[in-house]
């Protein structure tokens, strides 16, 4: 394989390069790339592929119709008129606005600019209490939060409103439920946030904060006008990203109140694709109409992610490889 | 970050430390609910009944120490589906490492007709999640399982089809975190082994992966836990407990109970927590890596 190294004085020589070692080398490459090509392939572009094409069919185990009757659009329509379309399009807004805002970035912000102003070794115990969330299996997550929630006496929320005195101990989840679907996620979400700002925290010359001290200001002038500025690059990073994130995320949602109580009360769209199309109650799939909710989400996400990679110019780490063909 | 400074300030001492202990108060504030979650969770595994975080016997005083939660590990079912779940935490482990690291070398080192192509394609994927192709997936494993022996292992409704799954899943972010680690490991070895002779895969195999195993550490441990704690590709693609993780047992289990087994299922979930923790305690340095190098961002 080894015919020409390719350095700064091998210019000439690459030209001159034969095509069958060219040939050779790609088709070398592709043999290292071909096990990943392969699943890429069945698990990500059939499936997009196939989940535009069951979209556009009737495709249930309710109707027992010859599969993939083709239907045209009529999904879409369903889709669009539905009676409860609103009320889920506005908790999808409200689920990731409040948790993005509240948890995702305000929290993981604070956090961040909190365990930076603390001793080392403190900031990093505090950040592993809050990696933590993250790691444990969302089950068991669940499986708290919804102890947290219980009427009394085994309610932890509730014992603890007790010790002070008050008298209204309700089902906190029917009660409150959108704060809770809010806190959950929030609780995941904000250590993300909290990794990305740190190191970009820690990243910043230390001789501005010298500087800024000695001419005496104070830890919140100094947060307003040197560390927030810096970080307005891996803000609108950790935001877009989140945002996205969370518009398809429902595993939590799905875990705490299957969308409930009630109709809807905290259904957001993803969960509606997921329900519609591979968990009812009554064990109907509706994978025609499912995918035509989940194919709109697709094609939200692959947009704001190209836009995306484009404002971060992503493209830049698309550099040329160190060793050329060989 | 900061240090007892020195500054000979007028400034009143015991003001000056009850504003340096504010950040430590709403730290700890702040991770109360997570401390106060866990401490529920280990309290109730031990104990008759809780109420609130206190732990209280059959006859609602406090105290009530028992082991009768844990029985459940003298059950072979629960190491049936342990089993299960390391398989898929260990598939996603060498799949993952495998896939990703033989990509990652090509893109990193090597150029090629289609090289720029994919990169971007797998950032767009890295940057763009999953969960809504499940719908579309679940129709391939259907189709999987209908393919003679290949489909008796990674079709719907098996470990195998899951850990597939999942490993696939996982790619766009195994491939680029590869593809950085092989991009500042120098080239000079490699290059002189390639001239002497030596074929591409020998030298990823002999002189590059060894060069990067703290990068492929760190993946490990990311993996493993992802796949140990994975439950909604589980239970979507797998019926019945022959097939089903911890989580997804855990779910069934904590569905179908009444109120009194609450203690056994935080029993469960601490069993199915204990490898994580372990873990995570054990590598908590690396992980930090992984996860500020750019891992999805969760919900």
């Amino acid at each position: 394989m080894a015919e020409t190294v390719v350095g700064a004085e091998a210019g000439v020589a690459r030209a001159q390069t034969s095509r069958w070692a060219q040939i050779k080398a790609t088709v070398g490459a592709w043999s290292f790339m071909s096990p990943a090509i392969f699943l890429v392939l069945v698990f990500f572009f059939i499936p997009a592929i196939l989940l535009f094409v069951l979209s556009m069919t009737d495709l249930a185990s309710s109707n027992f119709s010859d599969p993939w009757t083709y239907i045209g659009l009529e999904n879409y329509r369903r889709l669009f008129s539905d009676r409860f379309f609103p009320k889920i399009l506005r908790n999808t807004f409200k689920y990731v606005f409040l948790t993005l805002g509240f948890f995702n970035v305000g929290l993981a912000l604070v956090l961040a600019l909190l365990t930076s102003h603390i001793n080392r070794r403190a900031s990093f115990l505090f950040r592993l209490l809050w990696l933590l969330p993250r790691i444990t299996p969302s089950v068991v997550y669940i499986v708290m939060w919804r102890r947290f929630v219980q009427t009394p006496p085994y309610g932890i929320i509730n014992w603890f409103l007790s010790m002070f005195g008050v008298e209204r101990q309700p089902y906190w989840l029917t009660e409150m439920p959108w704060l809770f679907v809010v806190l959950v996620n929030g609780f995941v979400g904000a250590s993300f946030g909290m990794i990305i700002f740190t190191s970009a925290i820690e990243a910043i010359p230390k001789d501005l904060f010298t500087a800024a001290k000695v001419d005496g200001a104070s830890s919140w002038q100094i947060i307003r006008d040197i560390t927030l500025p810096l970080l307005r690059w891996p803000l609108l990073f950790v935001t877009t990203y989140q945002t996205l994130s969370l518009l398809v995320s429902f595993e939590y949602i799905l875990l705490l109140t299957q969308g409930g109580p009630g109709l809807y009360t905290t259904e957001v769209w993803a969960l509606t694709a997921y329900k519609r199309a591979l968990k009812t109650y009554f064990g109907s799939h509706a994978w025609g109409y499912g995918a035509a909710w989940g194919f709109i989400l697709v094609i939200i996400g692959v947009v704001m992610s190209v836009v995306y990679l484009r404002v971060f110019r992503f493209d830049e780490l698309v550099q040329e490889p160190k060793i050329d063909v060989l | 970050m900061t240090t007892p400074s020195t500054e000979p300030g007028r400034e009143n001492g015991t003001r000056r430390s009850l504003r340096r202990a504010v950040p430590y108060l709403l730290l700890t504030l702040s991770v109360l609910p997570i401390v106060i979650g866990y401490a529920w969770v280990i309290i109730a595994t031990f104990s008759y009944r809780t109420k609130g975080l206190l732990p209280i016997d059959a006859e609602g005083n406090i105290g009530g120490f028992t082991l009768q939660n844990w029985t459940f590990v003298s059950d072979a079912e629960i190491w049936r589906v342990a089993l299960n779940t390391f398989g898929i935490a260990i598939g996603m482990v060498i799949g993952v490492g495998f896939v990703s690291s033989l990509a990652g070398y090509a893109l990193s080192r090597m150029n090629f007709a289609g090289r720029k192509g994919f990169l971007g394609l797998t950032l767009v994927l890295h940057a763009f999640r999953p969960e809504m192709l499940l719908i579309a997936i679940f129709h391939v494993l259907l189709f999987i399982g209908g393919i003679p022996l290949i489909g008796k292992f990674f079709g719907f409704n098996t470990v195998g089809g899951v850990a597939l799954v999942m490993v696939s899943l996982e790619l766009p972010l195994g491939v680029w975190l590869m593809k950085g680690f092989f991009d500042n490991i120098p080239w000079d070895m490699e290059r002189s082994a390639l001239i002497d002779g030596a074929s591409r895969f020998r030298v990823w195999w002999e002189i590059i992966l060894p060069q990067i195993k703290p990068g492929l550490a760190a993946l490990a441990i990311f993996n493993f836990i992802t796949g140990w704690n994975a439950f909604l590709i589980p239970f979507t693609f797998t019926l019945g407990s022959k097939v089903s993780n911890l989580p997804v047992y855990l779910n069934r289990f904590s569905e179908d109970t009444s109120m009194v087994s609450w203690n056994q299922v935080a029993a469960v979930g601490l069993f199915s927590l204990l490898p994580v923790m372990i873990f995570f305690i054990f590598t908590q340095e690396m992980l930090l890596e992984i996860y500020s190098g750019g891992a999805k961002g969760g919900a």
